[in-house]
């Protein structure tokens, strides 16, 4: 029948965003709010901006990725002030490089809120169809095929299937082709990319069942409140005022493990029916029960997945055990004993690409203008596809205007960090951001994502004035706030000597400036109010912020130093056509490497799994051997011009 | 654009009367400012160093202690070999002064050089031209190897099994550190500064322990291999009294008493010297005494340096030219001891040997100067060497091994000063890295591989 289905071009677009998941739609949004025509095709409008697993976005590392976003002119972050229902600043009793913000959504209108702003936009068109093929054009632009046989044609592509490409989901012995959350899968795409000569692999995740929330015994359980005053994701927000609901904390049972270990059969991850690879930080309940059998309790978490629906959401139990086993095992946990599952825990299997096909601006090595965003690369998590969807949609439109690519560093961003991990040492497992990945982490911190990023966003024109303007604001206040406080000498005189033995603090014998005293450890901003009197009133994210820089200055410095260092190798730049072959010095595990991964920098280089620093080397002075010979042989021909 | 700096004993040691150690980079002014001090000038005036001259001075450690008398040149850049900031530290010959001085540079901002890590840098700076480029490369991929073979038998020794097992204690209570940070809201063991505490005491006693052996495993390993050959009851032992100054080896005159060698360690004049004594070379048919003498006859491959020693007293025998035979081709100082006694030694036939031999009495305690400057002359003509990777290899660790203790201190400062534990972990993982390039393993990859394996987190 399908053959019946008459091809037709409906339209032209600059841009083409497939997917419309949290990749697809700030690749839409950039794209489109940097003024490219652009079109955004999802399967299903319902599902748009889906928090398909976990009702939250933020946590540790996540968080700081939503704040760079936001920098950068990403909505993820307005988005989620907009919807939360609860938010905590995790990590807060630790250093403030750790500090992460995780908020509670309330999914639906997390969806809702994100849909209503994309049809807004400007310049952005969307449909529901299901792209099922591909095709480039002589000229280099593409052919976008959809089921109902119209076709646009896109002068670039940005893909972001998320986890619909033939995908399959799993529960105990059965098994069938789906999308996540019962949407439909996409079965004909990823034959249509391979035909394009893409590699394509398959990755599985996996998510645990929601219960009703009246048949929870919460007197049971541990109550989780968020904090009392809540910081905004993003820097555009000034405050957020809302009534927080609880989270709940609970444990697995050994009843749960008993019936977990006598059902393992019946697990298809046991089974070996999937043998796809899932994430070790996100195991299935089975795994941790097997894999950690002397622990005789697991943790686990119930968070609301919205004000207007009675689904729990209980993390720290995906499964694909059958729902006959699953009803047990629920109901063997401690305040789940008269749990009703209102959708079971599942397992997916997805197609996704191996990422080290793509350069480090998202694009794809062997195609122009095909972009890849989102868990299609291999990576986990709303906000680690949110962050590649911004980058991939600027990239798009950078290329097609012939500009300079963003390319964020790992001293300049999560962001950064994250691309770097997937481009050059690709991921054997679904990849999930973490601050410990990070080599930088005291200067790529959440409260200051904007110093590092909005500057480069005003400059490509995807961070507007309102923005700019009021980070210049909060930038010279801090700026001002800190020549203020150097400036202000406090001398030793008895009343400030008795003032300061009274918070525990050591007398003066010589004056020193307030900035100098904030270096104390038991000084704050706070505390030492009354040597400062004349202080200017600030809003408590300036005040936080300078207290950071002035208490880890020295910290702070070092890691500068090592980022100068860093910085020296990335910016020796390998010229994009070179042959690693004809340099016969390197070794040929080194040369095969580097041809696969096609670095853009010696930085990038030396991070090749397989590529030593005696390659390092050898690479070096191959470069500065080409740069000279090319010198010589220009000379050489302005010589020769002048001759004739 | 400017690298860090970087410091390496820029001469072959043993070729000359003089060493250099040359420091490249933007901190080399500042490093000389710290550890010389101008002749007839005191500490307290600001060095002053006019490029392209030659000052006279003297290098001091960290506690102000005359190390050597020096002649320091300071090359401003860019004309330089490197094209940065070049000083250059002339000192006396010998390993230990040398040593001495590149360890109290490495104690300021800088690094050791990579193997033709000066002449990289020459080129890569646009000093020396394109055809030299294939050699520069020939030299890293040459060193290279030849550092790897060190490595590996390191990683036989017993430095990197210990360095090992400190490596894997601080990553255990790392990744523990790195969940709790990672994964705030799991129950998992939450680790506290106190456990950080004293986790940094012990590492930093066991690192200062291994600098201590690394100390004498590197001297040990850094004489000149001197064997002392000669027939039965000739006097090697008594000979190597002396050159050692104390009885070390059993001297007796039944011929036959050093059954196995014997080693020693010993610094004459500045030149240090692993003085192997030998059993005596006859034929025999002890069991124990043959595997002497096969011993003493294989050393004779391995060594530097040999001394031989004859009889005055007793006529040119078989044995004697046995081991005149077998040494062949080698640097020797032909010895002919009991001179106090009446010459029986006929060396008509060995032209060479009779033209430099030295006679001593070590009995009489006659003579025996004219060794010890024989060795000398040898050592200053160049006529001798000793291999100068493995004193390099040896700093670089004892370097690392400093630099990750360093890196402790400041855990314990930071712990001091009330941070929080992502604070004080910055520096612990400094300290693993800084070990982990000892046994050249990175570690950083591992430790995200071990959270996952280790701990149950996740939805």
């Amino acid at each position: 029948m399908e053959d019946k289905v008459r091809e037709f071009l409906e339209d032209k677009y600059d841009i083409i965003v497939v997917g419309a998941g949290h990749a697809g739609c700030e690749a839409a949004l950039a794209s489109s709010r940097l003024g490219m025509k652009t079109l955004m095709i999802t399967m299903n409008l319902d599902s748009i901006a889906m928090l398909a697993c976990n009702p939250n976005i933020g946590g540790t590392g996540k968080g700081h990725l939503v704040r760079e976003i936001d920098a950068l002119g990403g909505e993820m972050a307005l988005n989620i002030d907009k919807t939360m229902i609860q938010c905590k600043m995790l990590n807060a009793s630790k250093g403030p490089a750790v500090h992460s913000l995780r908020a509670q959504a309330d999914k639906n209108k997390y969806h809702t809120e994100m849909k209503r702003v994309i049809e807004k936009q400007e310049g952005l068109t969307l449909k529901q169809t299901e792209v099922i093929d591909i095709r480039i054009n002589n000229d280099g632009s593409f052919n976008v095929y959809t089921k109902f046989g119209s076709y646009y044609e896109a002068r670039a592509v940005i893909l972001t299937t998320g986890t619909y490409l033939k995908g399959r989901i799993y529960i105990g012995e059965l098994n069938y082709s789906s999308g996540p959350n019962g949407l439909s899968p996409s079965n004909e795409l990823s034959d249509s990319l391979m035909k394009l000569g893409i590699s394509m692999r398959k990755f599985k995740t996996g998510t645990p069942a929601r219960i009703n929330s009246d048949t929870i015994n919460y007197m049971l359980m541990e109550k989780q409140i968020g904090d009392d005053e809540i910081i905004p994701f993003s820097f555009m927000t000034d405050s957020i005022d809302i009534e927080q609901v609880p989270c709940y904390i609970t444990y697995t049972t050994e009843k749960t493990h008993e019936i977990i270990r006598n059902n393992l059969n019946r697990s298809p991850l046991y089974e070996g029916v999937i043998k796809s690879v899932g994430p070790r930080y996100c195991p299935s309940i089975e795994d941790k029960v097997v894999r950690f059998a002397d622990k005789d309790r697991h943790q686990l978490f119930v968070e609301p997945e919205g004000l207007d629906t009675k689904e729990m959401y209980i993390q720290g139990m995906s499964s694909s055990l059958p729902l006959e086993v699953q009803i047990p095992m629920y109901r063997s946990m401690i305040g789940l004993e008269k749990s009703e599952i209102m959708r079971p825990a599942y397992a997916i299997e997805y197609d996704c690409i191996d990422p080290t096909q793509l350069k480090s601006n998202l694009e794809l090595k062997s195609i122009k203008n095909l972009f890849f965003a989102g868990q299609i690369n291999g990576s986990s998590g709303y906000e680690e596809a949110a962050a590649q969807g911004l980058i991939a949609g600027i990239n798009a439109v950078m290329s097609l205007n012939n500009r300079e690519p963003l390319i964020l560093d790992r001293s300049e961003a999560y962001i950064g960090v994250l691309i770097d991990d997937l481009v050059t040492k690709g991921t054997n497992e679904p990849y999930r951001m973490m601050t410990s990945r990070a080599e930088y982490r005291l200067v790529l911190r959440q409260d200051n994502a904007d110093e590092r990023l909005t500057e480069i966003g005003y400059k490509i024109g995807i961070v507007k004035e309102d923005r700019y303007k009021k980070f210049i604001e909060k930038k010279s206040s801090i700026e001002n706030e800190i020549e203020r406080i150097k400036s202000i000498k406090i001398t030793p005189k008895p009343e400030v000597n008795e003032f300061l033995e009274h918070i525990n603090s050591v007398p003066l014998k010589m004056p020193i400036s307030i900035y100098e005293l904030l270096k104390r450890p038991e000084i704050n901003y706070e505390n030492i109010s009354y040597l400062d009197s004349e202080r200017p009133k600030l809003k408590k994210e300036i005040i936080n912020y300078v207290e950071t820089i002035i208490k880890y200055e020295g910290y702070i410095l070092k890691q500068s130093k090592q980022i100068e260092q860093f910085k020296k190798l990335e910016n020796k730049i390998i010229p994009e056509n070179i042959d690693y072959n004809i340099i016969s010095s390197l070794r040929l595990e080194a040369r095969q490497k580097l041809n696969k991964i096609r670095p853009n920098s010696i930085g990038q280089a030396s991070r090749i799994s397989g590529v030593s620093p005696a390659d390092i080397n050898v690479l070096l002075i191959y470069l500065e051997q080409i740069k000279r010979s090319d010198h010589n042989n220009k000379k050489s021909d302005e010589k020769g011009v002048s001759i004739e | 654009m400017s690298e860090d700096t970087i410091v390496a004993i820029a001469t072959f040691p043993g070729n000359a009367g003089i060493n250099i150690i040359r420091i490249s980079g933007d901190n080399a002014l500042n490093i000389a400012g710290k550890i010389f001090m101008k002749k007839n000038s005191n500490r307290e005036s600001k060095l002053s160093l006019k490029s392209r001259y030659l000052h006279y001075g003297y290098i001091l450690d960290k506690n102000e202690k005359i190390i050597d008398e020096v002649l320091l040149s300071y090359m401003k850049s860019p004309n330089t070999y490197t094209r940065e900031d070049i000083i250059e530290i002339n000192c006396h010959g010998g390993v230990i002064s040398a040593k001495k001085i590149l360890e109290t540079v490495l104690e300021h901002d800088c690094r050791l050089a990579e193997n033709g890590e000066f002449t990289k840098r020459a080129f890569l700076n646009g000093r020396i031209d394109l055809t030299q480029a294939e050699a520069v490369i020939d030299i890293i991929n040459a060193k290279t190897d030849s550092s790897h073979e060190i490595s590996v038998n390191h990683l036989e020794g017993r430095l990197s099994k210990e360095i090992n097992k400190i490596i894997k204690e601080i990553m255990d209570l790392l990744a523990n550190i790195e969940v709790n940070i990672d994964f705030p809201e799991y129950d998992e063991d939450v680790i506290t500064i106190n456990k950080v505490k004293t986790l940094s005491i012990n590492v930093i006693e066991e690192i200062d322990r291994l600098i201590r052996t690394a100390d004498t495993g590197k001297i040990i390993k850094e004489g000149i291999k001197t064997v002392i050959l000669g027939k039965p009851n000739v006097g090697k032992s008594s000979l190597m009294n002396f050159l050692l100054n104390e009885n070390r080896a059993i001297v007796t005159d039944i011929p036959g008493t050093t059954r196995d060698t014997i080693e020693e360690y010993v610094n004459i004049k500045g030149i240090p010297l692993r003085i192997i004594d030998t059993a005596g070379i006859r034929e025999t048919d002890d069991k124990i005494e043959k595997i002497g003498v096969e011993k003493a006859l294989d050393k004779i491959n391995e060594s530097d340096l040999i001394i031989m020693v004859f009889d005055s007293s007793k006529e040119l025998e078989s044995e004697d030219e046995i081991i005149i035979n077998h040494i062949k081709g080698k640097k020797v100082i032909y010895i002919r001891n009991k001179s106090d006694l009446e010459n029986k030694l006929d060396l008509s036939n060995y032209d060479e040997i009779e033209k430099d031999i030295i006679n001593i009495s070590v009995l009489k305690n006659e003579g025996l100067e004219n060794i010890i400057n024989k060795i000398n002359d040898m050592f200053f003509q160049g006529s001798i060497n000793i291999s100068n990777e493995l004193i390099i290899n040896n700093v670089r660790h004892k370097n690392l091994l400093i630099k990750a203790k360093k890196s402790l201190e400041e855990v314990l400062k930071s712990i001091e000063e009330d941070m929080t534990i992502d604070f004080i972990e910055i520096d612990l993982k400094d300290a693993m890295e800084s070990l982990g390039l000892i046994v050249g393993a990175s570690v950083s990859d591992d430790l995200v591989e071990k959270i996952f394996t280790e701990f149950c987190i996740g939805k």
